[in-house]
């Protein structure tokens, strides 16, 4: 039996399984197959996260989170959880691999996953076109014409880190202001291969086999208009990954997992919750590296209680 | 392992292949194809004699990932009798790939 298994291998998971681990309670990381580090994983330079002055790069900085929580004890199992039963005293938790694992105290750091704008012909051109991530397909659209739906940060960096292959990036919002913030804001309007649509959203995708164009709707007038391009980045925000838990834990309108007050536990006693999961509000990675904390230092005081 | 293709050897290896071929069209800078990659491999030889697989570096081999419009990877496609009939485009777990792939045995 396991002490603490944290499921998820962002920041939050990370740094619980950090102070945990110095807990000296060998926590088991469950990190997932294919997806092992989270959002920061498809960033570049992340300028912001304390400690750093000049900057660091995203994937790095995870794989300094995972050396971290590894040297005090961590296990970092990379796999996937298919199925929970977090009820009784005895936590059960199954993996893709076929791995049964129990648990005294379970820690749940899924983050979050790409909003898609729910359109025809969004998924099948997927990959021809459509992309949810400027880091992985940016390079297939040199000198292209491309645009970036979103007004938050990531749409900005998406914009931003694209102009660096495409001739002209549109960022398309359907709103007159941004709610990027007031840096990322001003290196986009600076940037001169960024044209902004404001007010308009995506009607429509065109294109058989590739992306040709879109149709905009502006919100305002209901004006229709066709813009060409090649490309696509969907930056509209993302939602919890709560679908496993659904059925077992409490869950607000959002379906971000609910928490008591600044804690991190949730409806059930010895299941916690940190990170992107539980925060429809801040999503950065110095604040799901906190909440983190909290969940490792709540279980912590659960398994002394129990 | 699976081996990467070159352009020359896709009609050959893919298209003229009489079983159907999984193709990994990657790069190395993109971190979920490196994700990937090892389960493409384990498929390979789970599936050998069954289904064949291969890989296509888009950077090596920039006309094949254009021939196929592909503009993000990892990007997983099935050809069978010369005919790309599925693609699975992003990362995904050994037991997703399975189930995607179980039509075709």
């Amino acid at each position: 039996m396991r002490e603490v298994v944290i499921i998820g291998s962002g920041p939050a998971g990370y740094t619980a399984a950090i102070y945990a681990a110095r807990a000296d309670l060998k926590p088991l990381l469950i990190a997932s197959s294919v997806e092992p580090g989270g959002e920061l994983m498809k960033t570049t330079e992340v300028e912001n996260y304390p400690g750093f002055p000049t900057g660091t790069m995203g994937p790095d900085l995870m794989a300094d989170f995972q050396a971290q929580a590894e040297r005090f004890g961590t296990e970092v199992m990379f796999d996937d959880v298919v199925d929970v039963d977090l009820k009784g005293d005895t936590k059960i938790i199954k993996t893709g691999g076929g791995e049964s694992i129990e648990a005294k105290t379970v820690i749940i750091s899924t983050g979050a996953a790409y909003r898609e704008l729910g359109l025809p012909k969004e998924k099948e051109l997927s990959g021809h076109g459509v992309s949810w991530c400027a880091t992985c397909d940016g390079f297939f659209f040199r000198e292209k014409t491309i645009a970036v739906v979103g007004g938050g940060d990531s749409a900005m960096e998406e914009a931003n880190f694209l102009t660096k292959f495409a001739d002209k990036v549109y960022v398309i919002h359907r709103r007159d202001s941004l709610k990027a913030s007031k840096t990322m804001q001003q290196r986009s309007f600076d940037n001169p291969k960024i044209e902004f649509i404001w007010n308009s959203e995506i009607a429509e995708l065109h294109g058989e086999g590739k992306l040709e164009g879109v149709t905009l709707n502006d919100t305002e007038t209901g004006e229709k208009t066709n813009l060409e391009i090649q490309g696509l980045f969907i930056a509209i925000g993302s939602d919890p990954r709560t679908g496993l838990f659904e059925a077992q834990l409490e869950l607000d309108q959002e379906k971000f997992i609910k928490v008591d007050g600044r804690s991190s536990k949730t409806n059930l006693p010895g299941v916690f919750a940190a990170g992107d999961v539980i925060d429809p509000t801040y999503r950065q990675a110095i604040t799901a590296a906190g909440s983190g904390c909290v969940a490792a230092l709540d279980a912590e005081h659960y398994l002394a209680d129990h | 392992m699976a081996r990467d293709v070159t352009t020359a050897e896709f009609q050959k290896e893919v298209l003229e292949n009489s079983l159907p071929v999984l193709v990994d069209f990657w790069a190395e800078w993109c971190g979920p194809c490196r994700m990937v990659s090892p389960i493409v491999d384990e498929l390979g030889t789970d599936l050998e004699g069954q289904l064949d697989v291969v890989k296509v570096n888009v950077d090596h081999e920039p006309d094949l990932a254009m021939q196929y419009n592909v503009t993000g990877i990892p990007l997983l496609g099935v050809f069978k009798n010369g005919e790309l009939v599925k693609q699975l485009v992003g990362a995904r777990p050994k037991a997703a790939l399975q189930s995607e792939l179980q039509e075709f045995l």
